[in-house]
């Protein structure tokens, strides 16, 4: 497909420019001016919407094909939660900073205050903000609420995070950015942190203890209780990654169990979109002594009924411009409050059932590591293929082929040759089976036909790109 | 010369108070094509087990602990061009950097050769 750039004829244009009434002001000074006229692609309106249209055929979204990449969460967002993003569009993001502003933005604090109400109840928090914009946005401002406790008792001697070493990458590099030093425990032969070793490694100088539970296998670590009970008497506080926060809705509550901290993933748990569609958002929960230090300024809910915006004086400042990313926080109230109560439970219930039903259906083919129930999703490792010499690359390319998008490859790091299913809620069971079918069809391949599986994918517009090569020789240039 | 591994996965061959560092070829093997090397900087004290560099290959990024403490005194430079002399070589001319000050009474908590061939058939 050829670029934009490359459809440019010079002087077409979509638009006309009406001539400017506005007084010329006097020149930009000689050295802030641009040497050469800006490069810009110049084509027809249809072009241009011929273009992007053709360009978002090639997209292969969650609203196209199944996408079951373990870790993510890949739900179907409905299109009423879509149009709830949009529905305040108009409304200017400073206005509620104003003096008296707040009274012209009643319904967009309400959404706010609501929805982190919403949330703590989920978690069983005290308080939550909604000002981190992603994941790991909302684990560096937990671990900064940590840090701010800790140094408002005066205890500066805590200078470690223990993170599990299946711990998303993203925990160990959230704690290093506030400035702690990590310290990993490896994972126990039953799939999750090793409880002796982890009372090994405390003592009076750890800060915090993160968790994601269920871990990245996709099991739930019986210990949690026993493990913030642990922390706590050595003075640390507990961190609950909720990244896999789907898989426990209306199940448990990461508060009542003893954790101190929570961030959850709106774009995972509560129907937002993801990654390039997004933009993310991953509020923070804390208990109850620690809700001084969340970050400035809080929305509250008045005597009268009235919602305004609060400066929060002994919090950690501000982690985002405004209150984060508002058009997201509005989607996830509107998918919390029509689900309700009973409709998050099925939730849960039923992405738990899917992963199950696709583990127990893919474990006589594919070797299962940790052979329990899973939780939301289940981690399956290509080693019996490996010994026809195909790899966990190769099934995933192969099913790129069949029109479904791979799973998470090679992570967790824990397991070689890692194939990580979420089908999440929202897969139909035939659509399962269709999928369950390729994979079953891949493995029958790899003994019979292997190199088959070497060559995929044949069907796209490239074939196998050499990702060695692109990564060794990164040309981010454009010429 | 001596060498030895660590239960990460990482060699060192000792000469006197010098040492030269690297990934085990079996660390190589299991990460696939390696695409980064970061280097330490010369002059950066490490202490023994420590984070002393980081390697990137196309299925993980992972740190590189020092097998000795001591002072970081030369690195391998051609691997900022060619990090793929790891897999050509892990425990050749794949090597990472040098130590120096090293303390021969750390030696006592690696493992050597036949030890390592050992702990690799418990994986």
């Amino acid at each position: 497909m050829e670029l934009i750039f490359e459809k440019s004829v010079s002087g077409r244009t979509g638009v006309r420019i009406p001539l400017s009434d506005v007084p010329k002001a006097a020149p930009l000074p000689e050295e802030v001016r641009r040497r050469e006229p800006v490069r810009l692609p110049e084509v027809g309106e249809l072009d241009l919407v011929r273009h992007y249209t053709n360009l978002s055929r090639r997209n292969f979204s969650v609203d196209t094909n199944f996408y079951p990449l373990g870790s993510c969460t890949m739900k179907y967002n409905t299109k009423v939660t879509e149009n709830a993003g949009g529905l305040f569009a108009s409304c200017h993001p400073m206005l509620a900073l104003l003096p008296g502003g707040d009274k012209l933005v009643q319904g967009p604090l309400a959404v706010i205050y609501e929805l982190e109400r919403q949330l703590a109840e989920i978690t069983g928090m005290e308080e939550v903000t909604t000002q981190p914009l992603a994941g790991a946005h909302g684990e560096m401002t937990g671990i900064m609420v940590i840090a701010a406790y800790h140094k408002s008792r005066g205890d500066r001697k805590r200078k470690y995070v223990i993170v599990p070493d299946s711990s998303h990458g993203t925990n160990p590099a959230s704690a290093a950015m506030a400035g702690y030093e990590i310290v990993t425990v490896p994972t126990a032969p039953y799939g999750d942190m090793d409880l002796d070793l982890f009372r090994r490694a405390m003592n009076d100088e750890v800060a915090a203890v993160m968790l994601t539970c269920p871990n990245t296998l996709g099991l739930f670590n019986p210990h949690i209780a026993e493990i913030c009970a642990i922390a706590h008497e050595g003075g640390a506080l507990t961190y609950y990654d909720g990244a896999n926060l789907n898989a426990i809705l209306g199940k448990v509550r990461p508060g009542d169990v003893g954790f101190d901290v929570i961030h959850v993933n709106l774009h995972k748990t509560f129907g937002t979109p993801h990654g390039g569609g997004g933009p993310g958002s991953g509020p923070v929960g804390v208990r109850g002594d620690l809700v001084r230090f969340l970050p400035t300024p809080r929305v509250v809910r008045r005597e009268d009924g009235s919602y305004g915006v609060e400066d929060h004086p002994e919090g950690i400042g501000r982690v985002s411009d405004f209150f984060g990313n508002f058009a997201i926080m509005a989607r996830a109230y509107a998918y919390i409050t029509l689900l309700g109560r009973e409709g998050l439970i099925e939730v849960s219930e039923q992405a738990v059932l899917n992963a199950n039903y696709m583990m127990a259906r893919l474990k006589e083919e594919y070797e299962l590591p940790f052979d329990q129930t899973c939780m939301h999703e289940c981690v399956f490792s290509a080693s019996r293929q490996v010994q026809n010499g195909v790899h966990a690359i190769d099934v995933a390319k192969y099913l790129i082929d069949r029109g479904f998008h791979p799973p998470t490859v090679y992570f967790p790091l824990n397991v070689k040759e890692a194939i990580m299913i979420e089908p999440t809620e929202t897969e139909s069971r035939q659509t399962m089976d269709a999928f369950i079918e390729v994979m079953l069809e891949a493995a029958r391949m790899a003994r019979e036909d292997p190199e088959r599986l070497h060559r995929a994918p044949v069907t796209t517009p490239v074939g196998r790109l050499d990702e060695t090569r692109a990564a060794r020789m990164q040309q981010v240039c454009c010429e | 010369m001596a060498k030895f591994y660590t239960k990460e996965h990482e060699w060192v061959e000792v000469a006197g108070a010098q040492a030269t560092v690297g990934i085990s070829e079996h660390a190589a093997h299991e990460l696939g094509d390696i695409t980064y090397v970061e280097l330490p900087k010369i002059g950066k004290s490490v202490k023994q087990f420590e984070t002393l560099a980081a390697i990137e290959s196309v299925k993980a990024a992972s740190d590189i602990y020092s097998p000795v403490s001591g002072k970081v005194a030369e690195v391998n430079q051609a691997l900022d061009a060619a990090p793929e002399l790891v897999n050509q070589g892990a425990e050749s001319q794949g090597w990472i950097c040098r130590v120096e000050g090293v303390n021969e009474a750390e030696l006592g908590a690696l493992m050597d050769a036949a030890a390592y061939a050992e702990y690799l058939k418990g994986l």
